[in-house]
């Protein structure tokens, strides 16, 4: 069924018949099946409680999917992440960015500390506890907070900074990891509409520099039409369009969300 | 229904039910059943009245003769809280890490909150009874008991604050790929450690107190000798040491209070 024999992009996603159902006969996701090729920009638009942060979660196991496979490329391996356990599981979640909606950064530890979450997978606790990093962690650290805008802010501690500034460490903390792929939950949400634009341009122009597809799970259907390279529709934890913004209509909408009001 | 009928029932809100008046008449009837076994007559109020007279009045003036008798003692307490103190507060992390629900499966919480409860369940004097008969005679009785005592109540309070900790810092740290170690280090202590800091604060206060007392039984520290001196009828030395003590005592508590500012917590 998937097509081992050609190379594939670092970062190349193959979802396969994916359902989870959190109570056993309530179906949040029903035979996901979906392709990422490793470029771009993905956002996933669909109403509240239609399972796209579900499935955002199951990429990089933070939910355990009931059934179905994930196919996905990192470290030179194509690994099947919905099968992964313990050490394999945490050795593969290093290559996965992931950006939260409440950004869920460390509120008590510095921007300069929670950065650096971002490479505790390669670090012992003992160093970790000392914060002996390696240098390069260290240097990385300092040009991504210049590159996101935040170079003066490393010793300051998050939970000081204001929700546009915090999720700008988000993403320079999953961008820490040196990801093969980008996830998005919501990543702007709790963010007013102008930061909310500034956000999601800085996950897609980080995306592009880094040469890894980011997958986005959004409400504001106006930002994905206007940001992503490709647009899922999802409803009821089913895929219902899938292809570029251009093509969404409003018949497209209507079905994803029901209802015209809200579209005038 | 008329306003005239609904106002007498919100008058009657504060009555007390028949339930209640049951309970207070219970309290009364067996408070005075009470009064009447204990022989408390008024010839027996007065004798013991003169008898505190009496014992005040040897208190005076207090003996300051056998200060170095004192201070060795007051040292040995100091050193036994202190100690367990510093080994029950280490212990105290590991073990409320694992009576911590978000943090390990049920059944290693129930066994380790059963552990902390026993930990608790015995009065400082029985648990340092205890060691005494287990160890022999000396502070490394008195310590073992306050060691116990501090696992028993620090350690409950941090398990109860690591479970109320916020998820989403956890689950962010998870997401890196971090072991769990790595996410009790940097999404877990950093939320919990002022709190930590605090509880441990509090049970340095108490073992200070603490460690007056288990001496009584031969655990070492000055209360062995506040009870040889009890015993010889001493009440001038008594009050010398039951004077240090309370000094002590309060000038303890108003540095772990400046250090608890100092920290923040």
């Amino acid at each position: 069924m998937l097509h081992t024999d050609t190379p594939i992009k670092p970062g190349s996603l193959q979802i396969r018949h994916l359902a989870k159902a959190y109570k056993p006969g309530h179906p949040v996701l029903k035979d996901i099946n979906l392709d990422i090729d490793g470029t771009g920009l993905t956002a996933i638009i669909g109403p509240s409680g239609t399972g796209k942060s579900t499935l955002i979660r199951c990429i990089n196991r933070l939910v355990d999917p009931s059934a179905g496979e994930i196919w996905l490329s990192v470290a030179g391996q194509r690994l099947d992440m919905a099968r992964l356990k313990g050490g394999a599981l945490r050795r593969s979640r290093r290559h996965i960015g992931m950006v939260f909606q409440e950004y869920n950064l460390v509120e008590r530890l510095s921007v300069m500390e929670n950065l650096l979450t971002g490479r505790l997978g390669y670090v012992s606790a003992w160093k970790a506890f000392r914060r002996k990093f390696p240098r390069e962690d260290f240097e990385r650290a300092h040009e991504l907070l210049a590159t996101v805008g935040l170079g003066a802010f490393a010793n300051q501690r998050a939970d000081a900074l204001s929700g546009g500034q915090r999720q700008r460490v988000g993403i320079a903390r999953a961008l820490m990891q040196r990801p093969s792929v980008m996830l998005a939950d919501e990543p702007t949400s709790s963010l007013d509409p102008k930061t909310s634009v500034e956000i999601i341009q800085l996950l897609r122009e980080q995306g592009q520099r880094n040469n890894i597809p980011v997958v986005v799970n959004i409400h504001d259907v106006e930002l994905a039409r206007r940001h992503a390279d490709r647009v899922i529709g999802m409803t009821g934890g089913e895929v219902v369009y899938d292809g570029p913004p251009s093509g969404l209509n409003g018949d497209h909408l209507d079905m994803i969300y029901g209802g015209r009001a809200w579209q005038q | 229904m008329n306003p005239l009928t609904s106002a007498a029932p919100a008058q009657k809100a504060f009555a007390w039910s028949t339930a209640e008046k049951l309970c207070w008449l219970a309290v009364l009837l067996y408070t005075a059943y009470v009064l009447g076994q204990i022989d408390l007559t008024q010839e027996r109020l007065l004798h013991g009245v003169a008898q505190g007279a009496r014992f005040l009045a040897r208190m005076f003036p207090p003996e300051l003769g056998r200060m170095d008798i004192l201070w060795s003692g007051i040292r040995e307490s100091l050193q036994i809280a202190v100690l367990a103190t510093a080994i029950g507060v280490a212990l105290s992390l590991p073990i409320g890490l694992l009576a911590a629900g978000n943090m390990v499966p049920g059944p290693v919480r129930t066994v380790t909150r059963g552990f902390i409860a026993l930990c608790r369940s015995l009065h400082p004097v029985i648990k340092a009874i205890l060691f005494v008969k287990a160890v022999g005679f000396g502070p490394l009785a008195g310590i073992l008991a306050l060691v116990v005592g501090t696992i028993g109540f620090v350690g409950k309070l941090f398990a109860d604050a690591i479970e109320e900790i916020s998820p989403k810092q956890v689950e962010a740290v998870r997401a890196t790929g971090a072991s769990f170690m790595n996410v009790v280090l940097f999404g877990v202590l950093p939320q919990v450690m002022s709190r930590f800091v605090g509880f441990s604060t509090y049970q340095l206060d108490s073992n200070l107190r603490n460690s007056t007392m288990v001496g009584i039984v031969g655990a070492g520290g000055i209360g062995g000798t506040l009870f040889a001196a009890f015993q010889r009828f001493d009440y001038d030395f008594v009050f010398t040491i039951l004077a240090t003590i309370v000094c002590i005592i309060v000038v303890g508590e108003l540095l772990v209070n400046a250090a608890r500012k100092a920290l923040d917590v």
